[in-house]
C-alpha cells in the first residue's frame, strides 16, 4: 500500500509544484521586473530601430549587386533590390516598433512587452 | 599607441599556425574568446558549486542571469522555446562577458569585430532555418506570406518579407559590433584628449578636466551598453526562435 501510494503521491506533489511555479512565473514579469526595466528599454529601442532600417537597405543593395554580378543584368537588379531593401527596412522598423503585427503576429507584441 | 584610437582593434598573431595554406593562427582575438568562455564557465561553475538553498551574493548573480534569460525566452517563445534555453543562455553569457572583458584597459574586445558578431548572428539564423524547416517542413515558408494580402501585391510583399528576413542577421551583428567599436573609439579619443591637453602646461591641465570627466561618464555608459547589447542580442534571438517555433501566425 505504502509502496503503491508513494509514486502517485509524488506525482501529485510534482504537479502541484509545477502549477504553483507557473502561477508565480506569470506574476513576476508583469509586476517587479517590468517597472524596473522601463528606463533601459527606450535606449535599447533606439539602438535597435536605427540598425534595423540600415540593415534592410544594406541587404537589398548586397542582394541586387550579387544578382547583377551573377546574371549580368546590371543595373536593374541593384535598382529593384535597393527599393525592395528600402521597403524591407521600413518594414523592419515598423515591426520592431510593434506597429505591424505579422511575421508571427505574436512575436512583435510580446517582444515589446518584454522590453 | 596612445594617439591611435584604432590600434586597440588590431589583431596580432600569438602562435602562428598554418594548415594546408590556410591561416589558423592563434591570435589575440582567439585568446580573448577562450578567456571569455573560460571566464563565463568558471564564474557560473564556481558560484553555483556551493548549491546553497539560500544563495550567497555571487550565487544569486548566477541565478538572476538564469531567471532573466529563462523568463525572457518564456515570454517571447512560450514554454516550447525552453528547449533553446542552453543556446540563448550561452549566447547571452558569451556576448556579455566578452563585452565586459573588453572594458578592462589593454584588453581586446572580441565583439568589436564584425566577423565574430556575424558568426554569432549566422548561428542564430541558421538555427532558426534548420529548426523551422525540420519542424514545419515547407510550412515554414508561410512565414513570408502574410494573411489578407491581395494576389496582385503578393510577389512584391513576399520579396520584401524575404529581404526583411535576410536583413536580420545583418542588423543583429552590425548593431552589436558597431556599438562596441564606436564606444571604444570614443572612449579612447576622449582619453587621448586628456594627455594631449595636459602637455600645454597649467591652462591645458585645467582644460583637461573636461575630457577627463567625459571619459568617466563614457566609461559608465559603456558598461550600460555592454549589458544592453548582450540583452538586445538575447531578446532578438528569442524572437527569431519564436518564428521558427510558431510560423504563420
Amino acid at each position: 500500500m505504502a509502496n503503491r501510494g508513494k509514486p502517485g503521491d509524488l506525482d501529485g506533489r510534482r504537479r502541484d509544484l509545477e502549477a504553483a511555479l507557473a502561477a508565480r512565473r506569470r506574476e513576476r514579469p508583469s509586476g517587479g521586473e517590468g517597472a524596473e526595466r522601463g528606463g533601459k528599454s527606450d535606449f535599447a529601442n533606439a539602438l535597435k530601430l536605427s540598425s534595423e532600417f540600415i540593415a534592410g537597405v544594406v541587404v537589398g543593395v548586397a542582394l541586387g549587386w550579387f544578382i547583377d554580378r551573377m546574371a549580368g543584368t546590371s543595373p536593374w537588379g541593384l535598382i529593384i533590390f535597393l527599393l525592395l531593401g528600402f521597403g524591407a527596412g521600413i518594414l523592419n522598423v515598423l515591426r520592431s516598433a510593434g506597429l505591424i503585427a505579422e511575421f508571427g503576429s505574436k512575436a512583435p507584441k510580446k517582444g515589446d512587452d518584454d522590453l | 599607441m596612445a594617439t591611435d584610437p584604432i590600434h586597440q582593434f588590431q589583431i596580432s598573431k600569438w602562435i602562428p599556425i598554418e594548415i594546408g595554406g590556410l591561416d589558423f593562427s592563434f591570435t589575440n582575438a582567439s585568446a580573448f574568446m577562450v578567456a571569455t568562455v573560460a571566464g563565463a564557465g568558471a564564474f557560473l561553475f564556481l558560484t553555483t558549486s556551493s548549491r546553497g538553498l539560500v544563495p550567497g551574493r555571487l550565487q544569486s548573480i548566477s541565478e538572476m542571469a538564469y531567471e532573466f534569460i529563462a523568463s525572457m525566452l518564456r515570454d517571447a517563445a512560450g514554454s516550447h522555446g525552453m528547449r533553446f534555453f542552453p543556446f540563448v543562455f550561452s549566447l547571452f553569457m558569451f556576448v556579455l562577458v566578452a563585452n565586459l572583458l573588453g572594458m578592462f584597459p589593454y584588453f581586446f574586445t572580441v565583439t568589436s569585430h564584425v566577423i565574430v558578431t556575424f558568426a554569432l548572428a549566422i548561428l542564430v539564423i541558421g538555427t532558426v532555418l534548420v529548426y523551422g524547416f525540420w519542424k514545419h517542413g515547407l510550412g515554414f515558408l508561410k512565414l513570408f506570406v502574410p494573411d489578407g494580402v491581395p494576389g496582385v501585391l503578393m510577389p512584391l510583399v513576399v520579396a520584401i518579407e524575404v529581404v526583411s528576413f535576410l536583413s536580420r542577421p545583418v542588423s543583429l551583428s552590425v548593431r552589436l559590433f558597431a556599438n562596441m567599436l564606436a564606444g571604444h573609439i570614443t572612449l579612447k579619443v576622449f582619453a587621448g584628449f586628456v594627455t594631449s591637453l595636459g602637455a600645454f602646461g597649467v591652462a591645458g591641465a585645467a582644460g583637461a578636466v573636461l575630457p577627463l570627466a567625459m571619459t568617466v561618464a563614457l566609461t559608465g555608459l559603456e558598461f550600460l551598453v555592454a549589458f544592453l547589447q548582450a540583452y538586445v542580442f538575447a531578446v532578438l534571438t528569442c524572437m527569431y526562435l519564436n518564428d521558427a517555433l510558431h510560423p504563420g501566425h
